[in-house]
């Protein structure tokens, strides 16, 4: 059934269906409407599920860890400043390999403080070992978390499920909650092989010295590539449940066969995709929604970029000193395309459809070289521009 | 496509209204998409929230720059800058004022209806919330959606008392604005694609 | 009679009277307080626990991979989040109407400093955890660095001796205080030097439906500098001078504490080790700071009035639960 829901609603709601034991979070904009929601559920009796109100996001991901370690089904939200203080627990979740879904409602990070969207926070944490999976839009933020948790279960890997905020978490639109039986015969109840269990007790998180852990840090490697088959099925085991394909690793549409390409992450692919039909007069192109992140679906994504002379990729966060982030990896990852980096709507700033004509633009320069695309240079003094 | 941008104050309930005329679209089987113009605003503040109205799926995500229609929830908006930029020519304004629709018309150059929405509210919910009589006036004027779709959203989001009182609030509202005559101004609907 | 003797190491075990959820073997110092502490804290709290281990000396000489010492669900995450991690499990286990008990173990770093923020949330937001402060008094993981527990006048490698100072220059904090400033259900400080004590105490813990707090005194031959064998003495004397009053707060309010019956000088506990070794220097500075730690011994013995004649503090037959048969356990 299509109901009007708020996009943090939604989530809120889908967490709750895939019966977590334990949920803890400590309140961010723009994260906050999910949490709400969840509480809102639990004080209703709806949800039946420890809700743990800690005093940091620091213990948000540590009191999710140790729920997911003594074995139940774990949930934590955070965004910007919230994921950087836990980013530390972040990586120790990954590393000691334990099943854990949360959500990034993605935003700026500080300085200059601000709260609106970009995916510099998720960006930031890319390395911690999680897979990362960006969401179009909310009903693929509903599928995806429901996913997830299938995801973490069979892998042993934590799930980020990133989703634009205020522009994903904060609008309301059509959407299609699934229901409690879909949920159910999908996903499994929770079962983690190294549970915390007094009948059988073990060590978890020791110290490993040299002569083993670059052994350990290439399981946790080969965990992650090897997920791209799991991460795969669960999208189209859920697709068969549901009737709905958010798009396995990436989805390409536009012009199948055009030798331009645009690249874009999270909730930038719709205006994109209205964009290229509101401006008729300029010439459609490849539309590529990366939508796993981490793992980095390499194959994938040659095989979608086949063909292609040119591409723009366009992201919402970069790397200072550098350039892009996402954009980087792509230009590795398909010699032979030339590959044009751009960032746009940084802390928040609109995505008009007209970037699409921008992107176009920039990219008959022929410089490659990374920009922000939507900078306004006259706001800066003359050496800084 | 129909596009809306409606002006308020933090504390007015201006999300609110964007939510549910976005979710009385839905109820009609259409697309609705509604969203704040993020803000760290305060209660007092001048607040934005966008609507758009169609019969496709809505993916882009840009802020409604050039809205088809206004409301205003605060005559006194009308001078905050920024509030009147980008309505289409010919786009209508719908103000929750005492003033008269033609002074309103002069001042602001688009065809203006100035309608007492906090008065109404005050009379039927006690309290001087204009949002869901300017929601409903709005309808009217325009007929982009029956009243009775946002009657079906009001009801799911208010149980009740509340909601007897909402119900009674957007029918006596729809008649005291003159019924379709925004009804011309509305693009033409789109067709998939198009 | 042949007076060889042949030890069965599984004979041994199966007599080994007392539960042991830490087994010998680890790579502790020798006279290792810490370890000595976290033995005993086991022996009766017995077989249905779990913990959450913060990073330290602990974590690290208890559990080098493919080795592990606990024979309790242990797990070990990050230096400042063993109370939430602990949280979690005991929120997991209430879901699933699990009756272990969740242990947070952690140093005096991993309590009063680092760890501080996550302690006094879990406090506060009533879990049913016990945490355990193993008080070493310093950072001894990293080599003996001064923590918001070393006491004052103490010298470790960031608080030196030297021209211009006299070890580290701040008070220990009070940490029971803030501790039972949660009005906790139960809050006891305890050392080494007292098992039967200890033991007693971690009963009261367990049985504690709330978070409860042990802050345990527990020497460090190394970053103290004494001999390894003085470890329990040491202990002893650090609350016979009243330098570590051994107390019971129960929701803020004192209810217990151990009494002293002829206080000794602290310079008796101060002269063992090392790390005031610069305090019995000719230095007019010296006798001063010697001054300033007898009179915060006299402090403690006022405000807890430790001055008394109760049960003999050096009385280990009171109330000892320990779990035995421990090869039941093995």
């Amino acid at each position: 059934m299509v109901e009007a829901l708020e996009g943090s609603q939604a989530l809120a709601r889908a967490v709750v269906l895939c019966r977590p034991g334990v949920v803890a979070a400590y309140p961010i904009t723009p994260q906050t409407h999910i949490v709400e929601n969840i509480s809102k559920l639990v004080a209703d009796g709806v949800a039946k599920l420890e809700l743990v109100s800690v005093e940091s996001e620091f213990s948000a991901a540590s009191v999710a860890m140790g729920a997911a370690a003594a074995g139940s089904r774990a949930y934590t939200a955070s965004a910007s400043q919230g994921i950087l203080l836990m980013a530390e627990v972040l990586f120790n979740i990954a590393g000691l390999r334990i099943p854990l879904v949360m959500h990034c409602a993605n935003r700026a990070i500080g300085a200059p403080l601000n709260i609106w969207n970009d995916q510099s926070d998720s960006m930031a944490v890319r390395d911690a070992g999680w897979i990362q999976i960006y969401c179009a839009d909310n009903q693929e933020a509903i599928d995806s978390t429901v996913q997830a948790y299938r995801i973490a279960e069979r892998t042993e890997l934590p799930v980020m499920v990133c989703v634009d905020g205020f522009t994903l978490t904060h609008t309301l639109e059509p959407l299609e909650m699934p229901s409690q039986e879909q949920v159910d015969g999908y996903l499994p109840s929770y079962r983690y092989a190294r549970s915390l269990n007094v009948r059988h007790p073990i060590s978890q998180g020791t110290l490993v010295g040299p002569d083993v852990f670059p052994e350990a840090r290439h399981s946790h490697h080969q965990a992650l590539l090897n997920s791209i088959a799991e991460i795969e099925s669960a999208n189209a085991d859920w697709a068969a449940v549901s009737g709905r394909d958010g798009g396995g690793l990436l989805t390409v549409e536009g012009d199948p066969d055009a030798e331009i390409g645009i690249l874009a992450i999270g909730s930038t692919i719709g205006t994109l995709a209205e964009a290229m039909d509101e401006y008729p007069d300029r010439p459609r192109v490849r539309l590529i929604k990366l939508r796993v992140y981490r793992p980095f679906p390499i194959n994938a994504l040659r095989e979608a970029c086949r063909g292609l002379r040119k591409l723009a990729v366009i992201e919402r966060a970069f790397s200072a000193g550098m350039g892009g982030i996402v954009g980087t990896e792509v230009r590795a990852s398909v010699p032979g395309v030339e590959v044009y980096n751009y960032a746009i709507g940084l802390g928040g700033r609109d995505i008009p459809l007209g970037i699409y004509p921008r992107i176009l633009d920039a990219m008959e320069t022929g410089d490659t070289g990374f920009r922000i695309l939507d900078v306004d240079l006259s706001k800066l003094p003359e050496e800084d521009r | 496509m129909i596009e809306l941008r409606i002006h308020g104050r933090g504390g007015q309930g201006n999300v609110v209204a964007a939510y549910l005329m976005a979710a009385a679209a839905i109820k009609e089987q259409r697309y609705g998409q509604a969203f704040p113009a993020f803000g760290a605003e305060r209660r007092g503040a001048p607040v934005q929230a966008f609507v758009r109205i169609a019969d496709v799926p809505i993916r882009r995500r840009s802020q409604v720059a050039e809205p088809d229609f206004l409301i205003v929830q605060d005559q006194a908006l009308l001078h905050v800058p920024g509030v009147l930029v980008g309505l289409r020519r010919g786009g209508g304004i719908l103000v929750n004022s005492i003033d008269s629709s033609e002074h309103l018309s002069e001042q602001t150059g688009h065809p203006t209806i100035a309608f007492n929405a906090t008065a109404l509210a005050q009379r039927h919910l006690g309290r001087p919330v204009p949002n869901t009589a300017l929601l409903a006036a709005f309808l009217s004027l325009s007929e982009v959606l029956p009243i009775g779709a946002l009657a079906g959203a009001l009801s799911d989001r208010f149980k009740g008392k509340v909601l007897e009182k909402n119900l009674s609030l957007i029918e006596d509202a729809a008649q005291q604005v003159p019924g379709g005559i925004w009804k011309t101004m509305r693009r033409a609907p789109e067709v998939a694609n198009g | 009679m042949s007076t060889e003797t042949h030890v069965d190491i599984e004979q041994l075990r199966r007599r080994q009277p007392r539960f042991q959820g830490l087994e010998s073997g680890h790579r502790a110092c020798l006279g290792c307080g810490e370890a000595l502490a976290a033995r005993l804290v086991l022996e009766s709290a017995g077989p249905n626990v779990m913990i959450a281990n913060a990073t330290g000396c602990l974590e690290v000489f208890s559990t080098a991979w493919p080795e592990s010492a606990w024979r309790v669900p242990w797990v070990h995450s990050l230096f400042e989040n063993a109370a939430a991690v602990a949280a979690g499990m005991e929120a997991a286990l209430k879901h699933q109407g699990q009756s272990a008990k969740v242990l947070a173990f952690a140093g005096d770093g991993g309590t009063f400093d680092i760890g501080f923020q996550a302690v006094s949330g879990m406090l506060e937001r009533g879990h049913n955890v016990l945490f355990v402060c193993f008080d070493n008094e310093a950072y001894m993981n990293t080599g003996i660095q001064r923590s918001g527990s070393t006491p004052h006048a103490a010298v470790t490698t960031t608080s030196p001796a030297g021209r211009e100072r006299m070890g580290k220059r701040h008070l220990k904090k009070d940490i029971v205080s803030i501790i039972a400033a949660h009005h906790v259900p139960y809050a006891a400080t305890a050392t080494v030097a007292y098992p039967s004590d200890l033991r007693k105490k971690v009963r009261r813990a367990i049985d504690v439906d709330g978070p409860s707090f042990l802050h345990v005194h527990s020497p460090c031959p190394l970053g103290w500098g004494h001999d390894s064998e003085k470890s329990i003495a040491v202990s002893r004397l650090a609350v016979e001078t009243g330098l570590f009053p051994i107390i019971e707060l129960e929701r803020g309010e004192l209810t217990g504490a151990m009494p002293i019956r002829h206080p000794k000088p602290v310079t008796e506990y101060l002269k063992l080790q090392n790390r005031f070794r610069h305090l019995f220097a000719d230095d007019p500075r010296a006798r001063e700071e010697l001054e300033h730690l007898q009179a915060l011994a006299d402090y403690n013995i006022e405000v807890y009035g430790l001055l008394g004649d109760g049960p003999d503090p050096l009385d280990t037959s009171g109330i000892d639960k320990v779990y035995r048969g421990g090869a039941k356990w093995a």
